[in-house]
């Protein structure tokens, strides 16, 4: 076996080993039904109901992926993402009514979301991102309380009135249905981009710095410019989902443009999903906040489905903090690794690699795996 | 102008230490366990509530009243750390206790929502609206009560971390979990208590707080984000930092809510962010290892 | 002869502790040089300061003729200096292709098909003579047959290899190991010891931290001995094995003893 055909045995091997983390042609055929489904949804469903729960739905697809490309890759945990989708929602809000933008011209303020979510992005990334772990954790929620503060204090944000967006003359019968494409196009768009940048070297140092930042800098990945280029790309969807989000409700006020259970949602559906994979932030929000919106519309009491909410994370970090998807995915490969042992034959080089990929595959036993197992 | 001035820096001082006290706890969870225990914040409010309940419906005194709350609230930290904090184990722990207290934190507002309702309301005893005439200056009894509880509080833990066997075999926990177990110190035992320490502070700060806030389920945000801030400024897992920094913090913000009541909160705010850009590390802590 | 890799006058202090103290070592070109001396000496010290880990207090470090002083790793690394660690350290939850990929950042500039001019950041990591020089670089040290495993499923010899292997990757002018030797069973020391002559016969140059006495006296050109952060004594391996100060220092305390606690 020359060296270019161990290569190519291997690269496959590697695909199969991380399963489900980078798409394989059967992931592709996943992705193409999942969006199929996405596409004709709202023409089979005219509930309204069901398809304003459906565009928030979208909009948290797009918000879960957006913030796992940077805290699920780089291992650094944002819980101060909801600056962004303020900052996004505020900024097309405070633009329509300074420009007195009316109708259907307010979806021309997109690119401008995305601009100022990214312009906070650099300065909250250059001073976050110099600490680390719990430190920059805790940053993340202080510089998030500035922000609520000053949309509560300033006067261009309108206090606790809030801004309200430009009214859309649109039939209430169809009104969701252009927010639920718009929220898809976000969410596909960001899930797309959110492969390609795994694949890449620019993805890679990204693991490579979840994994072990200084050993990382020691063989010259720049860490910092690293970091903040995916802390900004992370910052202008998250944005952008805030604008859509302000067009689509029409008001936003200081507690739920910058709220905190914003940013405790979509860190929940990237950890149920599992964190820093592909599909884990997509599953878990197209899954759990579905489950939150009907709590929202059945429970009358709000606070009750805030504390349903709460025990369902808590519950989810507790049982099922390695994710859905990676504890599927470790059965799923153990089943192959069996089915493959019994298979006769094998090259020399094939019995080790998919034996240690069997066994060991993410996490190993340490993590938790039996309480993972025991839980619905 | 001045006599302004000074009045400020005299509430700043008086109200720092209660701030103190509950930072105290929250980077003393930190520095034994790992854990920041978002839920400091919603705990204050618990234990505000709970003082509430007594007096209100008991008739206990306020100061009586801790005679139950602290108790209570030890109780309710150690139960968290095992029932919860305990459980998680493996790589992601540390972020993972941080989001386990952040959902605990939702849950106790979900419930003190269902109990108490939206409203605001606000503990009252005689000495909270009284005060002591001095020098010229009115120091309402309540804030001198306060100051006084949480200085004997964190002298009380300074004493029992550097004088006792128990303290010795928490700071030996901070230092090195590993090391600390081949001593034979009994890890599990040691976190649950310090979890219980950090949290039964609140009974006293949560009652101090009630006392001169009116408060809701939802004033946890509000208590948290400043503690974070303060331990973060102080140096995470520093008591020396987190007194010196919330001292600074209410200090500040009683100068410039002589000018701006508005803005004295963002102010100490823009001055966390600007101490992070000069020493990542904060006032008092030590920049985290970086090689090994 | 002339010196790739040269500390001068190094000062480091820890608080009160003055970890080095006016240290000066020179590397050559193209040599094995040993780096020795009690525990506490300084010796992992003085690679945290070449290598970019730590700010030097006073002194200089020099690569050839260009001066690194206080360069941050990604830049050290970039001139031209690899390093391992003593506690060896992987990228835990990537493939072992993957963590050599990361190694491979600095040479993939020159990869496949020509100069070009923008580099689509979006590409995929690793083109083909990336992996196929990665798999040539596994085989050499004999951990190819788990460059699909996650490098967590290593044993630590195995990350030793894998460590020695990713940062060849960029093809560094000088490796910096500390301890390579360190924890490891006598058969696969025999390996890496073998692997380092290999290297060092097609140019690469070594600096290497060890306690293992046959292995440095066996291994290296140029042996310094550090003790109390200062750099004693320098010279050949038999020089070094009978010099009084040397014995003072450290085979006199401590002689074939690996104390290493």
């Amino acid at each position: 076996m020359s060296g270019d055909p161990g290569g190519q045995l291997t690269a496959g091997r590697w695909r199969a080993g991380s399963m489900l983390a980078t798409p394989n042609s059967r992931g592709w055929a996943v992705a193409a039904v999942l969006l199929l489904i996405a596409v004709i949804f709202p023409q089979v469903v005219t509930n309204q109901v069901v398809t304003q729960i459906a565009v928030d739905t979208m909009l948290f697809v797009a918000a879960a992926v957006a913030w796992n490309l940077f805290s699920g890759f780089s291992g650094y945990i944002s819980l101060g993402h909801a600056v962004f989708f303020g900052t996004g929602a505020y900024t097309v809000g405070i633009a329509a009514e300074k420009w007195h933008i009316t109708g259907n011209m307010e979806f021309a303020l997109l690119p401008l979301a995305a601009l100022a979510a990214g312009v906070v992005a650099v300065p909250f990334g250059l001073i976050a991102l110099r600490v680390r772990r719990h430190t920059f954790v805790v940053v993340t929620i202080a510089v998030f309380f500035i922000f609520q503060l000053m949309a509560f204090n300033l006067k261009i944000t309108g206090g606790s009135v809030g801004i309200s967006a430009p009214f859309l003359t649109w039939a209430p019968e169809t009104f969701n249905i252009p927010f639920y494409y718009m929220g898809l196009v976000l969410a596909a768009g960001v899930a797309l981009l959110s492969w390609l940048i795994r694949g890449s070297r620019f993805g890679l140092q990204l693991r490579a710095i979840r994994d072990d930042e200084d050993r990382a800098r020691g063989l010259g990945v720049r860490a910092m410019r690293v970091k903040l280029a995916a802390f900004v790309i992370s910052g202008v969807v998250t944005g952008l989902v805030g604008a859509v989000w302000l067009f689509f409700i029409g008001q936003v006020l200081p507690q739920y443009g910058f709220d905190p259970i914003f940013d405790l949602s979509v860190a929940l559906m990237a950890f149920f999903g599992g964190f820093g994979t592909l599909w884990g932030p997509i599953l878990g929000a197209l899954l759990l906040e579905p489950v939150e919106q009907y709590l929202t519309l059945q429970v009358s009491n709000s606070y009750a489905s805030e504390l349903v909410w709460g025990t369902l994370f808590l519950l989810v970090i507790l049982f099922l903090s390695r994710g859905v998807i990676p504890i599927a995915g470790e059965k799923a490969t153990a089943r192959r690794a069996r089915r493959e042992r019994r298979r006769a034959g094998q090259p020399a080089a094939a019995p080790p690699t998919a034996g240690s990929a069997g066994t060991a595959l993410p996490g190993s036993a340490e993590a938790g795996a039996p309480s993972g197992r025991s839980t619905r | 102008m001045g006599r302004e001035l000074y009045r400020a820096i005299i509430d700043g001082i008086l109200y720092g230490g209660v701030y103190a006290l509950m930072a105290v706890g929250l980077t003393l969870i930190f520095g034994v366990l790992d854990i920041i225990n978002i839920a400091q914040g919603i705990l204050v409010v618990l234990a505000a509530y709970l003082s509430y309940v007594l007096s209100v419906h008991l008739h206990l005194d306020l100061f009586l009243g801790l005679l139950v709350t602290i108790p209570v609230m030890f109780v309710l930290g150690v139960g968290i750390q095992v029932l919860f904090m305990r459980r998680l184990r493996g790589r992601e722990r540390t972020s993972m206790s941080l989001l386990a207290s952040y959902a605990v934190m939702i849950i106790i507002e979900g419930i003190l929502y269902l109990g108490f309702g939206p409203d605001y309301v606000q503990l009252s005893a005689p000495y909270v609206n009284s005060s002591l005439h001095v020098l010229g200056f009115y120091l309402p009894y309540i804030y001198l009560y306060g100051f006084g509880m949480a200085v004997v509080l964190v002298a009380v833990l300074y004493l029992m971390l550097y004088r006792t066997t128990f303290g010795r075999s928490l700071r030996a926990t901070m230092q090195d979990q590993t090391a600390a177990r081949l001593i034979g110190i009994d890890i599990n035992r040691v976190a649950a208590l310090a979890f219980g320490i950090g949290v039964a502070v609140t009974a006293v700060g949560g009652m101090v707080f009630g006392a001169t806030n009116a408060f809701n389920a939802n004033s946890g945000y509000d208590l948290i984000s400043r503690l974070l801030a303060i331990i973060i400024l102080g140096g995470m897992g520093s008591i020396g930092g987190a007194l010196a920094a919330a001292v600074f913090m209410s200090v500040t913000e009683a100068i410039v809510d002589i000018w701006s009541p508005t803005w004295s909160v963002v102010v100490f705010y823009a001055a966390l962010v600007l101490v992070l850009t000069l020493r990542p590390q904060g006032l008092l802590g030590h920049r985290e290892a970086r090689a090994q | 002869m002339t010196a790739l890799l040269r500390a001068e006058g190094v000062c480091k202090a820890f608080g009160g502790v003055q970890a080095l103290n006016d240290c000066s070592i020179e590397v050559e070109q193209g040599s094995i040089a040993g780096l020795i001396g009690p525990n506490g000496s300084g010796k992992t010290t003085l690679f945290n300061m070449i290598t970019g880990y730590g700010r030097v207090d006073t002194g200089d470090v020099w690569l050839g003729d260009r001066k690194i002083t206080n360069l941050p790793p990604d830049k050290v690394f970039g001139h031209g200096i690899g390093r391992t660690f003593q506690l060896t350290r992987v990228f835990s939850r990537l493939t072992v292709m993957e963590n050599m990929i990361v190694g491979a950042h600095h040479s993939e500039r020159t990869d496949a098909q020509g100069p070009r001019r923008f580099r689509n950041p979006l590409a995929r990591a690793g083109g083909p003579a990336t992996r196929r020089r990665a798999m040539e670089l596994l085989e050499f040290t004999g951990i190819a047959d788990h460059a699909g495993a996650l490098a967590e499923t290593l044993s630590y010899g195995q990350r030793k290899l894998l460590e020695l292997s990713y940062v060849l990757m960029a093809g560094p002018a000088i490796m910096l190991l500390d301890e390579p030797a360190g924890g490891v069973n006598p058969t696969l020391i025999g390996t890496i010891s073998d692997r380092i002559r290999q290297l060092n016969a097609q140019g690469t140059t070594f600096l290497i931290v060890e306690h293992n006495m046959d292995f440095v006296m066996g291994l290296c050109d140029q042996v310094t001995v550090l003790d109390y952060g200062n750099a004693v004594v320098s010279g050949p391996p038999e020089m070094i094995r009978t010099d009084r100060r040397v014995l003072d220092a450290y085979l006199g305390t401590a002689e074939d003893d690996d104390d290493d606690d």
